[in-house]
């Protein structure tokens, strides 16, 4: 069974863990500073959230908005069980995070059930609505809860991780959270997810048992929005539920949109570099920005209050360049030009051979020759000459 | 606790068309009998009173003008709809009422009139697909996610498994090709391959020569009497072309609006003054 090792499939392992290894050894050789440490926490929930939503929406094909409110399942669940757990005699160390991760995880599940049922009687655009509600009521809930329960308003006060060895821990779980979608989406259980998305009622003909899988995904990735919830409840002094809102969610979406639907690689690279250039423009924004002119005749005379929202604009702005980029047609010259398979060949010298090309690929293509052309036509003649009644039937039957 | 299952179990097996038939097996020595099947939507009474039998290794034709139900019929057969009146059974073995993939699972495959198939996978994941129901490919998600030695077992045994059928089909070839990139004729191959995969008792074909040109329907005949030799297999095929039901049809079944023209010997029924009368009109 090791013969076969695809070094394709396990490149992302490679790369996270060998990234974590480099970061950890900066970490305690006091190579890296805190806002790196907070920056690369961020990362991690964000890889964990854009892998766990590609499973519904690059796999599955069904559109959620409500991944953030798995995720404030999580964090508010997962932050209150540590916050108990830690006035007892386990305290706050690994063992509460392990236990606060397996609760959160599974709460969030809970709730991901409960949002597959739905899913499984209605489509697209109507499902994207019930996931948005959802998440919207489980902000709305934690947000006017008591004191005493989840904090309401003033948000829930958990105890920090250490700081710098929680984006160790998030890291790992990253690689976990790998390991379990990516087996489960390359089995026969995978196979089958993917079956329901390109063709429900095929994959119910051919044995599949939809609604399990259905459930069963939306069930797993929720679970794993809910262990980003608990990371980042443990990143937090505090849960705040405005984290929480129909925004974020539609984060989540746009680095599963951006990294390729149904691409596992492409959800991570996206969702690591966005959250990173998220937090370099915030930074510049509050820092160099708000010193120019410009920055002052905008607060003065255009916006009130925060510059803030030039973070937004500009983000939106990238965002929509960048899906003109990947679809509209004028550009296809240009995409073909700067594709990135053909820049590797060229810079390995590997030269696109097209008599190496399996013929499979060629052939389709083909437009028929004249002679397979007249065969096509003569249809009718053949059915003509054969006499019969039932030939006469069948000329009209067909054209009917 | 049980009650409490139970209940769950039947809100998650809810149709639409709720059906109040008992199931009762019966004594057949048909692999299917359908016994006055009918359904009607809202008044409309699209199919009633189909009697079909099927002996083993029959091909078995079902005609009919557009819109005479034979589709109706064959989305009854695999539990699309739920059946108002009658009930279907497969080697005695009352099927009514059944989910489509319990049907599946039972020995019902089937194929569509517009080629249903899994357009972003490769062909060889097509019928792996069609093979994952099976009993001697199970294996559970944990074991697939721990990557237990089950679970290389069984991606093996069914890759290889897939490989042979599709070699049956000449398809072996294209096997990592992606499934919307095959031509037309191919395309319904694959589709026959994948319904053989579920490891069926019947295969219920919906206009399989559909668009195809004459070379690639006389290589269809040929495929469909390999299928029924070596797969030991009955089939029941829906098709317009009148050359290509005589030509491979043991027995036929002549719907008109909804209800049977004429059944029985495939050329005494298309003989049939009735049923000239409703091809041709007047």
């Amino acid at each position: 069974m090791f013969k076969k090792f695809k070094i394709n499939h396990y490149i992302n392992y490679f790369v996270i863990a060998v990234a974590l290894i480099v970061f950890a050894i900066l970490s305690f050789t006091g190579g890296i500073d805190n806002s790196t440490t907070l920056l690369l926490e961020r990362i991690a929930i964000s890889i964990i959230l854009a892998v766990s939503l590609s499973l519904v929406v690059g796999f599955l094909g069904e559109l959620s908005l409500g991944h953030a409110g798995f995720m404030c399942i999580g964090a508010y669940i997962g932050g209150k069980v540590s916050a108990l757990l830690a006035q007892t005699g386990i305290g706050d160390g690994i063992g509460n995070l392990i236990i606060s991760l397996i609760v959160g995880a599974v709460a969030a599940a809970a709730c991901g059930v409960v949002v597959g049922i739905p899913a499984l009687r209605l489509r697209g655009d109507y499902l994207a609505i019930v996931t948005l509600a959802f998440g919207e009521i489980v902000k709305t809930l934690f947000q006017n809860s008591s004191d005493n329960s989840f904090g309401g308003l003033s948000g829930l006060s958990t105890p920090r991780y250490n700081k710098t060895t929680l984006f160790i821990i998030a890291f790992v779980v990253v690689l976990l959270t790998l390991a379990v979608i990516q087996n489960f989406i390359r089995s026969k259980h995978g196979r089958a997810v993917t079956a329901v998305r390109d063709n429900e009622i095929a994959a119910r003909a051919t044995g599949i048992n939809v609604t399990k899988y259905k459930i069963m995904v939306f069930a797993l990735s929720a679970a794993f929005a809910g262990i980003a919830g608990v990371i980042y409840s443990f990143s937090q002094n505090k849960v705040m539920y405005t984290h929480f809102d129909y925004n974020y969610s539609i984060e989540i979406l746009v680095m599963v949109v951006l990294g390729g639907m149904g691409s596992i690689n492409g959800s991570i690279i996206s969702a690591t570099l966005l959250t990173f250039f998220d937090e370099k423009l915030r930074l510049w924004i509050s820092q160099d920005f708000s010193k120019t002119q410009l920055a002052q005749f905008l607060t003065t005379y255009v916006i009130k209050g925060d510059l803030a929202v030039f973070k937004d604009i500009i983000y939106a702005l990238v965002l929509i360049l960048i899906v003109i980029y990947n679809n509209s047609p004028s550009l296809k010259g240009l995409r073909e030009k700067l594709n990135l398979k053909k820049l590797l060949s060229k810079l390995f010298k590997r030269k696109h051979d097209p008599s190496k090309v399996k013929d499979d690929e060629a052939r389709w293509d083909v437009v028929p020759t004249k002679i397979e052309m007249d065969e096509v036509l003569s249809t009718d003649v053949v059915i003509d000459d054969m006499g019969d009644n039932s030939a006469d039937i069948g000329e009209r039957g067909g054209n009917k | 606790m049980a009650k409490f299952v139970e209940k769950i179990k039947t809100f998650f097996n809810t149709k639409i068309r709720k059906s109040t038939h008992k199931r009762e097996n019966i004594e057949s020595d048909y692999v299917l009998e359908t016994r006055e099947l009918g359904i009607t939507f809202g008044g409309l009474k699209a199919v009633q009173n189909v009697n079909l039998k099927i002996k083993k290794n029959q091909i078995y034709g079902l005609i009919g003008p557009n819109g005479a139900g034979k589709t109706t019929v064959f989305n009854l057969l695999t539990g699309v709809y739920q059946p108002t009146t009658g009930a279907f059974y497969l080697n005695g073995e009352d099927l009514t009422g059944l989910s489509q993939e319990k049907i599946n699972q039972k020995g019902f495959a089937r194929t569509f009139q517009n080629i249903r198939l899994f357009n972003n996978m490769t062909v060889v994941r097509n019928v792996m697909v069609g093979l994952s129901n099976q009993p001697e490919y199970n294996c559970t998600e944990i074991e697939s996610v721990l990557r237990l030695p089950r679970h290389f077992k069984v991606e093996k045994t069914m890759r290889k498994r897939a490989k042979e059928l599709l070699r049956i089909f000449d398809l072996e070839d294209e096997r990592n090709n992606l499934a919307c990139n095959l031509p037309y004729g191919k395309q319904r191959k694959l589709e026959i391959a994948r319904a053989l995969a579920t490891n069926p008792k019947l295969l219920l074909l919906d206009e399989p020569a559909a668009g195809m040109n004459p070379n690639e329907t006389e290589d269809l005949v040929k495929t469909i009497k390999y299928i029924r030799d070596n797969f030991d297999m009955t089939i029941l095929l829906i098709e317009h072309d009148m050359k290509f039901v005589s030509g491979l049809c043991d027995e036929i079944t002549v719907l008109n609006f909804g209800t049977v023209l004429a059944e029985g010997n495939t050329k005494e029924a298309l003989n049939n003054p009735e049923v000239i009368k409703a091809y041709i009109g007047g």
